[in-house]
């Protein structure tokens, strides 16, 4: 480990690169047009262009939030581009044929999308800008019964499934940024898993913005039905730009009777410059539904990147039994704020959750934990522990811990503990005593701080995120 | 917006009021007037208000007191008409002006109480400031109080709520301390009223060098309470202690809002705050440690515990911690619970009744915040008055001439 974090700790940002690919990019704003533009675009049936469009007039209707602890430059809703498609001119040519410039990007990336790579055992879904451009191994999951595709694509072929489960656990309704993102979504991941199956690999979709003056709006959708399981890996990264890209996405899980999901993201979008300057907004809903009996869900996250993040992964206990767990790592530097955590609200009986949150901050930035656990009234015997911890790396950022607990039963135990601290000088003499440099030491007791999450990530993942611990930290000691 | 009858109410009643005031207080009755008529009471969207309606408490048509309270002159309590010190730079300098509530208190009282304790006195005695709720007919009042600790002062004040009569009152507190340097006091609040009794009460807190300021709030028995408790630390090597605890059953609601503002290094902060709450009970509490951006070294915790007895309490809680210093200890803690079922069972396998072992196991639970009452008499009296209180005995506060 300390071999990986010496190697990359003097590193910039380095997926900062530009692809130059033939992008096709409708024009800037937004309103009803557009709305029906993208829809159009995607050959979508009538009832998701309503479902579009009811969307954006709820979006009209509303302002964005303030009540965060975030310090957030004007978004300009009508400077930006909606829907980019790097792959419209493959398109022209034929459909099976991807853009050399594009496998290019994604194996610079590091991202296996050809099948010499297969050995990695990961399914993968590339989405760049608005359009999927891959999906691997579509065939020998389908053998299985899972669909795992775009959403653009299970539109297309799964209407049905698609129509029972889009907007049901985030209505279009539920915050600013829902209503948008429902409005004008453009692509994402698609996943199913029938009855009684164990998805043989692990899922991943790798998320890039690429074109300049676009957003990029993706959907995702899981849905694990009765005794089956997956776990589902999320990556993240953008090209280095003056201005603030947005992200606003969705991720809606669905979890039936005895079913177990493991959702883990490692975003890395582009932080902005050491001086604060662009950037990507990361503006996320993400939220998953435990409907069944004893079904389990557990959200790992790992937030290096974009300048802000402002998300709250959530968890709707309502099937009895049934366990969420949230880990996360947040990590900031320079002039990054995030305001994230997660909402745990309990329904079924016998629910339990646990929130493990740390906090690193570093440079001038801002990190802020914002949790709520609620136990409704039929919640019997409901249990949650939440332990979110913060580490200042210097004088001249800030660290803010905002729990919220409404209990409503009396059968619950809710716990919740928090610590703030900065790294001892009695651990960096130690270190240093033994001749580790003092930005090696740091980076070691960061990634001792960081272990009890990083240990829930599955394996690539955590060598990944070890590795952005590192590389987020750089040059913030001393 | 509910706050026009308390507009036209002033409007009404401005001169007289101004009559029958001092010129410090009239000072600043104006310009709480044009803050409250702009803002008008707080709704539950605003954060801190965000488990009390406050609109709904202030909407009945209570009697406003508007007569001028002239007690006895003690030792260390006069009014603040006959103060010995200018008060002027002092009064309405550290509460909240942009709180309606506090506007409202600013706006309409008529008279305050000024406890001086000069410079290098220690008094005796506690000071005790008995607060009786008296009437035929349903009224608001609004106490103010100014608690001036000179250099190296020393004192212990009580201040209590008691209600005589059964009719709806509603009590509007702000209290402003000022402890300079070296000084050291102990507040207690102890609240014994009744379900038709609403309180806000706002207590700000200003605290110089080298001071030790412990605050406890005690509701035992009440109707709708909001307590507010701002702390500022502005000297070196100061220390807080804010203590509270909350027994509440029926349809008693009780919001505790406490913020710690550490504003220079060194300082250090403990709070706790203990509930239980019984039959349809509704309890918050919302504490914030606000570390500002020099004050290192700053050594702060914050616990909060809360026993459910029934399905039907609710409690809300949000322990926040703002820290912009990195060279900090702060921690907080929440919990909620219930009584522990294996003390349960092994106190009736001996022979003790469930109701006696519940009531021993949430007396045990309370005592943490009693015991460290440092006042003995007081301690044992609420002892008493807690074990009490939970045996439901208590109809009305007792031993109490007024009442």
């Amino acid at each position: 480990m300390e071999d990986i974090t010496r190697e990359f700790v003097n590193k910039d940002y380095e997926y900062g690169f530009h692809t130059d690919v033939h992008t096709e990019i409708i024009e800037k704003g937004l309103n009803e047009d557009i709305v029906r533009l993208i829809s159009k675009k995607k050959g979508e049936p009538e009832w998701l262009l309503e479902f579009r469009l009811k969307a954006f007039r709820y979006w009209q209707t509303q302002e964005q939030p303030t009540w965060a602890h975030l310090d957030m430059p004007e978004i300009d809703y009508q400077d930006i581009s909606y829907y980019a498609d790097p792959t419209a001119s493959a398109k022209k040519d034929g459909p099976k044929e991807i853009d050399p410039e594009l496998m290019k990007t994604f194996d610079k990336l590091g991202i296996p999308l050809e099948e010499r790579m297969a050995l990695a055992g990961v399914a993968v879904d590339a989405v760049m800008d608005s359009v999927s451009v891959k999906t691997t191994f579509q065939e020998k999951l389908k053998e299985k019964g899972i669909i795992f595709c775009s959403i653009s694509e299970a539109v297309q072929n799964h209407p049905d499934l698609v129509r029972e489960y889009l907007g049901s656990v985030v209505p279009y309704r539920d915050n600013y940024f829902a209503a948008l993102n429902s409005a004008v979504f453009s692509d994402g991941s698609f996943v199913y898993i029938p009855k009684g199956v164990r998805c043989p690999m692990e899922l991943s979709t790798y998320f890039r913005i690429n074109a300049s003056g676009t957003g990029q709006f993706e959907r995702t959708l899981i849905v694990c039905d009765d005794d089956a399981y997956v776990s589902y890996l999320e990556g993240c990264t953008a090209p280095m730009r003056d201005e603030n890209q947005l992200h606003a996405a969705i991720v809606e899980i669905v979890v039936k009777d005895r079913a177990e999901v493991k959702y883990s993201t490692v975003q890395n979008w582009y932080p902005g410059d050491k001086d604060g300057k662009g950037g990507v907004l990361n503006l996320v809903t993400k939220r998953g539904h435990l409907r069944g009996v004893d079904s389990r869900l557990s959200w790992t996250q790992v937030e290096t990147g974009s300048a802000i993040t402002w998300k709250y992964p959530s968890c709707i206990l309502s099937g009895d039994g049934s366990q969420a767990e949230f880990y996360s790592v947040a990590v900031t530097n320079n002039y990054q704020q995030a305001d994230t955590g997660t909402k745990m609200i309990h329904i079924g009986k016998n629910t339990k959750s646990t929130i493990i949150s740390k906090g690193i901050s570093a440079g001038k930035s801002q990190n802020s934990y914002r949790g709520l656990v609620k136990v409704s009234a039929n919640a019997d015997g409901a249990r949650n522990y939440s332990c979110c911890d913060s580490l200042l790396l210097g004088s001249t950022c800030g660290a803010h811990t905002f729990p919220y607990m409404d209990i409503h039963n009396d059968t619950a135990i809710i716990e919740h503990e928090a610590t703030t601290s900065k790294i001892s000088e009695e651990q960096l003499f130690y270190c240093q005593q033994r001749g580790i440099s003092s930005e090696d030491a740091v980076s070691l007791i960061v990634n001792g701080y960081a272990k009890d999450v990083i240990n829930k990530l599955p394996m690539e993942f955590a060598v990944e995120a070890q590795k952005l611990l590192g590389v987020s930290l750089e040059g913030s000691v001393g | 917006m509910k706050n026009n009858q308390y507009v036209e109410f002033y409007t009404q009643v401005r001169d007289t009021i101004r009559q029958r005031s001092c010129p410090v207080m009239n000072a600043h009755r104006d310009e709480a007037f044009s803050t409250f008529s702009a803002i008008g009471f707080p709704t539950q969207k605003v954060e801190r208000y965000k488990y009390t309606d406050v609109a709904q408490d202030f909407a009945p048509d209570y009697g406003i007191q508007l007569s001028s309270t002239t007690g006895d002159r003690t030792e260390f309590c006069c009014s603040l008409k006959d103060a010995p010190i200018d008060v002027a730079p002092y009064y309405n300098s550290i509460a909240n002006k942009q709180d309606a509530v506090v506007a409202l208190n600013t706006m309409l009282a008529v008279d305050a109480l000024l406890v001086y304790v000069p410079k290098g006195i220690k008094a005796k005695h506690p000071i005790q400031i008995n607060n009786t709720l008296k009437g035929k007919q349903d009224t608001m009042i609004n106490r103010r109080i100014l608690i001036m600790m000179e250099e190296g002062a020393e004192a212990d004040i009580i201040i209590t709520d008691h209600a005589a009569d059964h009719q709806q009152f509603l009590t509007n507190q702000v209290v402003e301390v000022f402890c300079q340097d070296n000084s050291h006091l102990n507040l207690y609040e102890i609240e014994e009223t009744n379900l038709m009794c609403t309180r806000y009460s706002n207590v700000f807190i200003h605290e110089g060098r080298d001071c030790s300021v412990r605050h406890t709030s005690l509701t035992i028995f009440n109707g709708h309470t909001r307590n507010t408790c701002h702390v500022q630390m502005v000297g070196e090597h100061s220390e807080v202690t804010l203590h509270g605890c909350v027994i509440a059953d029926k349809m008693q609601r009780v919001d505790n809002n406490t913020c710690i503002e550490h504003m220079v290094p060194n300082c250090q902060s403990r709070e706790l705050y203990k509930y239980i709450l019984d039959d349809s009970a509704i309890g918050a509490f919302a504490g914030m440690i606000h570390v500002h951006k020099d004050a290192q070294k700053t050594s702060s915790s914050m616990t909060n515990a809360n026993l459910c007895a029934t399905r039907q309490s609710r409690m809300y809680t949000q322990p926040m911690l703002e820290i912009y210093a990195d060279d900090v200890k702060c921690s907080h803690g929440s919990t909620v619970g219930q009584l522990n079922d294996q003390a349960l069972l092994y106190m009736r396998q001996r022979g003790i009744s469930l109701s006696e072992a519940q009531l021993l196991l949430k007396s045990a639970f309370i005592t943490e915040v009693i015991d460290n009452i440092p006042l003995e008499a007081l301690r044992d009296r609420l002892h008493i008055i807690v074990d009490k209180r939970m045996r439901g005995e208590l109809s009305k506060c007792e031993g109490c001439k007024l009442c």
